[in-house]
């Protein structure tokens, strides 16, 4: 999320310039530099005040000494030992923050790929084959529904439909594919997984279906006139062109899921352990410190991955 | 203040200025505590941070009616009222928490004792608060952090607890009760009399207990006792080597499957229970009640090795003082007054002060709810819903009964942070 706060603050500037050119010779008394200065000024005052001051506190409260029941501001790394404490004692078998991290980023992995697979499609499908932009608008709305019920309300439908008594259950018990109810629905990986992808879905569509919306359609009858098949199309010309989409998209996409712990604890039954589920309960327990440092590593983690993403494909290039 | 522009006609400006005039003076002649204008204008509005347990419309709403005060709830998890007492002890007047935790609060200094010799009813607390027995005399277990262990401080402005009696109270207790686990009698089919059930293999895949790290503790080292696989010197105030003994047999049990979900609040524990995701698992009593409501069966389980217990009430903020504060003690008198009292009895729970509750109910109310007599009438919700039908009895009888039954209590203990660290690597297994 923060990252893409970033490409926004990136593309500010272009936009607002278009707009100025009615003040254009006054400002052109000003030097250039300062009015655009001026011009991205609100925006950097707000990041700065919103998320970087606030993220400098994180990372110096992480580094804070704690007890019971308040903050102790001495520099100490308790924060960050008493999260790993053990964990090397009991190599080679990894310890429970470690598989915490790795269950985190194995679901995070599978929402992204299964997002992204159902996102594509649907953004191609809106782009490609929907020629007229009323129904484009209209179908695209459509893939808000999901957001028009509160977050909590669409994890909770799914308990009645996948519980052991649930719809699906009762479905196929009485059909007699099943003798007995199938547990896995519900209060597992699956049905995070499910939930997760349900709810986020949306952020993968709407990015994609905008970088392939741009695409010349020139180019697709060119590659097409040039005998390529419907594949060849698709895997050296749309998908190349789509990449700003796809990567933004996925930043969503990861930054959400790595953090999220609500989803997660509702849908995997209080039983899935997640990174941001071990921050909560620091917090709960009124220790601070260790939330800011069990906080600061989800942050570098997901800065890595971000990092690598935009390796493969440079966004700013591309915008 | 409208009141006032709209019968004297003057102008906002005119009335702002002669108001603001009038606080100078009172300000500059050093009578502003004592200025009746101001402090008419001023409505009694006291914030109230709990969680939803005392906090019923009905009850603030009679407060009103009664006293004038306007009470402004501020509902929290228990964690989160805790966590809101450290960091913002000023955006809350009167404080509504369990006494586990104030081994927490008390030595951040962010609470006002309140002075004994205010409390109307105070002599009139029931014992098992300030002696750790029943009205029968029957001796309460005390392991945990017992009320009466944290009941009084030293002095006024003290952070230490006294041993004994003193007049500065730590917390005026409101509300308590005995908690033990809630079964599906009808899917479940046997008599279930022990903790030791929970980890029954019987039962796997269909056990639940809560995720609140202080507390589900406690069940799990009733759990453990009732197995025989371990006594506890102080279930509520466990060794590390005790901790770890507790949550390795818990961690083996979810590693053979035997939880379906952990829960975290009321509407969870009711929902697995009513969809018949779990049959056995803690629960709290209007829990059971809401589920029964529903019409699916669910019992309060008695079980021979007792109960859990819990208890909360009410103390200030030490922002709180001069007026304010003598709103606070209207307000807490009031609350033992009686009507709250029995509004609480009423949902299963146990008011602080038996007399007073008492004369607010109907006999055959008290009978049912305190005497675990059966049911003479219909048994019916504060809110005129049907709990039971005639001849019903309560779930583990009467106060006496169930009071007297009390093994533990909610706690916080000396290793509470190891505690809390092992907690989640139990959730994560």
């Amino acid at each position: 999320m923060d990252t893409s706060e970033d490409i926004l603050q990136q593309a500010s500037p272009d936009v607002v310039r278009g707009s100025e050119t009615g003040r254009a010779a006054k400002a052109a008394r000003l030097s250039p530099s300062f009015v655009s200065w001026l011009q991205a000024g609100p925006m950097m005052l707000v990041f700065l005040a919103f998320f970087l001051i606030p993220l400098v506190f994180v990372v110096i409260v992480s580094f804070w000494d704690y007890n019971e029941y308040q903050l102790l501001p001495a520099f100490s790394g308790r924060g960050y030992t008493d999260t790993f404490e053990g964990c090397i004692a009991q190599l080679p078998d990894l310890c429970t923050i470690a598989k915490t991290y790795l269950k985190t980023l194995k679901l995070c992995f599978l929402v992204w790929a299964i997002t992204l697979f159902i996102g594509f499609w649907v953004a191609y499908f809106l782009a490609f084959h929907i020629k007229s932009k009323t129904w484009q608008m209209g179908l695209s709305l459509l893939c808000t529904i999901p957001f028009w019920t509160s977050n909590v309300i669409r994890m909770i439908a799914w308990i009645p439909l996948l519980g052991r008594n649930g719809l699906v259950n009762s479905g196929l018990m009485k059909t007699g594919l099943i003798g007995q109810p199938i547990e896995w629905l519900l209060f597992s990986e699956f049905s995070v997984v499910l939930a997760l992808v349900h709810l986020f879905t949306f952020f993968m569509v709407v990015p994609i279906f905008n970088s392939m919306i741009r695409i010349d359609k020139s180019l697709i009858e060119a590659a097409y006139d040039a005998g390529a098949t419907g594949f060849q199309t698709l895997v050296n010309v749309i998908i190349p062109l789509a990449k700003p989409g796809i990567v933004i998209g996925s930043i969503f996409v990861i930054t959400i899921v790595m953090g999220d712990f609500i989803t997660i604890g509702v849908m995997g039954g209080q039983q899935i352990a997640a990174a941001g589920k071990i921050i909560e309960t620091r917090v709960n327990a009124l220790q601070f410190p260790a939330a800011a440092a069990n906080a600061v590593i989800l942050l570098v983690i997901t800065f890595l991955i971000i990092t690598m993403m935009s390796r493969i494909v440079d966004i700013k290039k591309e915008l | 203040m409208t009141e006032t522009t709209k019968k004297t006609g003057v102008s906002r400006r005119t009335l702002l200025k002669s108001t603001a005039g009038l606080a100078g003076l009172a300000a500059g002649s050093g009578a502003i505590t004592g200025f009746p204008y101001v402090m008419s204008a001023e409505p009694k509005v006291l914030r109230y941070l709990g969680t939803a347990v005392n906090e019923g419309d009905d009850i603030s709403k009679q407060c009103l009616k009664d006293t004038g005060i306007k009470i402004e709830y501020i509902t929290a998890t228990t964690d989160d009222v805790t966590k809101r007492v450290m960091t913002q002890p000023n955006s809350f007047d009167v404080l509504d928490t369990e006494y586990f935790s104030l081994k927490k609060i008390v030595p951040s200094g962010n609470i006002l004792a309140l002075d004994a010799k205010k409390i109307k009813e105070f002599d009139n607390i029931t014992p098992v608060f300030t002696k750790g027995e029943t009205p029968g005399g029957k001796k309460i277990g005390g392991q945990g952090t017992a009320p009466w262990k944290v009941l009084y401080l030293e002095g006024k402005d003290s952070k230490k607890f006294a041993t004994s009696a003193t007049e500065f109270v730590t917390l005026i207790p409101t509300v308590y009760n005995a908690d033990t686990l809630g079964i599906r009698p009808d899917i479940i089919k046997r008599p279930i009399n022990s903790w030791a059930e929970l980890l029954n293999p019987e039962f796997k895949g269909k056990a639940s207990i809560l995720n609140i790290p202080s507390i589900g503790i406690m069940d799990a080292a009733m759990v453990v006792e009732a197995t025989g696989k371990y006594k506890y010197a102080d279930k509520g105030n466990m060794t590390k080597e005790e901790i770890d003994l507790t949550m390795k047999v818990m961690t083996e049990a979810k590693k053979a499957g035997q939880f379906r979900a952990f829960w975290k609040d009321f509407n969870e524990s009711v929902n697995l229970m009513a969809s018949g995701e779990t049959v056995i698992q803690s629960m709290w009593s209007p829990a059971v009640t809401k589920v029964r409501s529903m019409g699916i069966a669910c019992t309060f389980q008695p079980l021979k090795e007792g109960y859990r217990s819990w208890a909360s009430g009410f103390c200030v903020s030490k922002g709180v003082s001069g007026q304010k504060l003598d709103w606070a003690y209207e307000f807490v008198n009031w609350f033992l007054s009686g009507y709250a009292g029995a509004y609480l009895n009423r949902q299963g729970y146990y008011s602080a002060v038996l007399s007073t509750a008492k004369a607010n109910m109907e006999p055959y109310e008290w009978a049912y709810w305190m005497e675990g007599k059966p049911a003479e009438k219909d048994i019916k919700a504060p809110d005129g819903s049907l709990l039971e039908k005639a001849g019903a009895v309560r779930d583990g009888g009467s106060y006496e009964d169930r009071m007297g039954g009390v093994a533990c209590w909610n706690a916080v203990m000396d290793e509470n942070d190891y505690m809390v660290r092992k907690w989640n690597e139990f959730i994560a297994a």
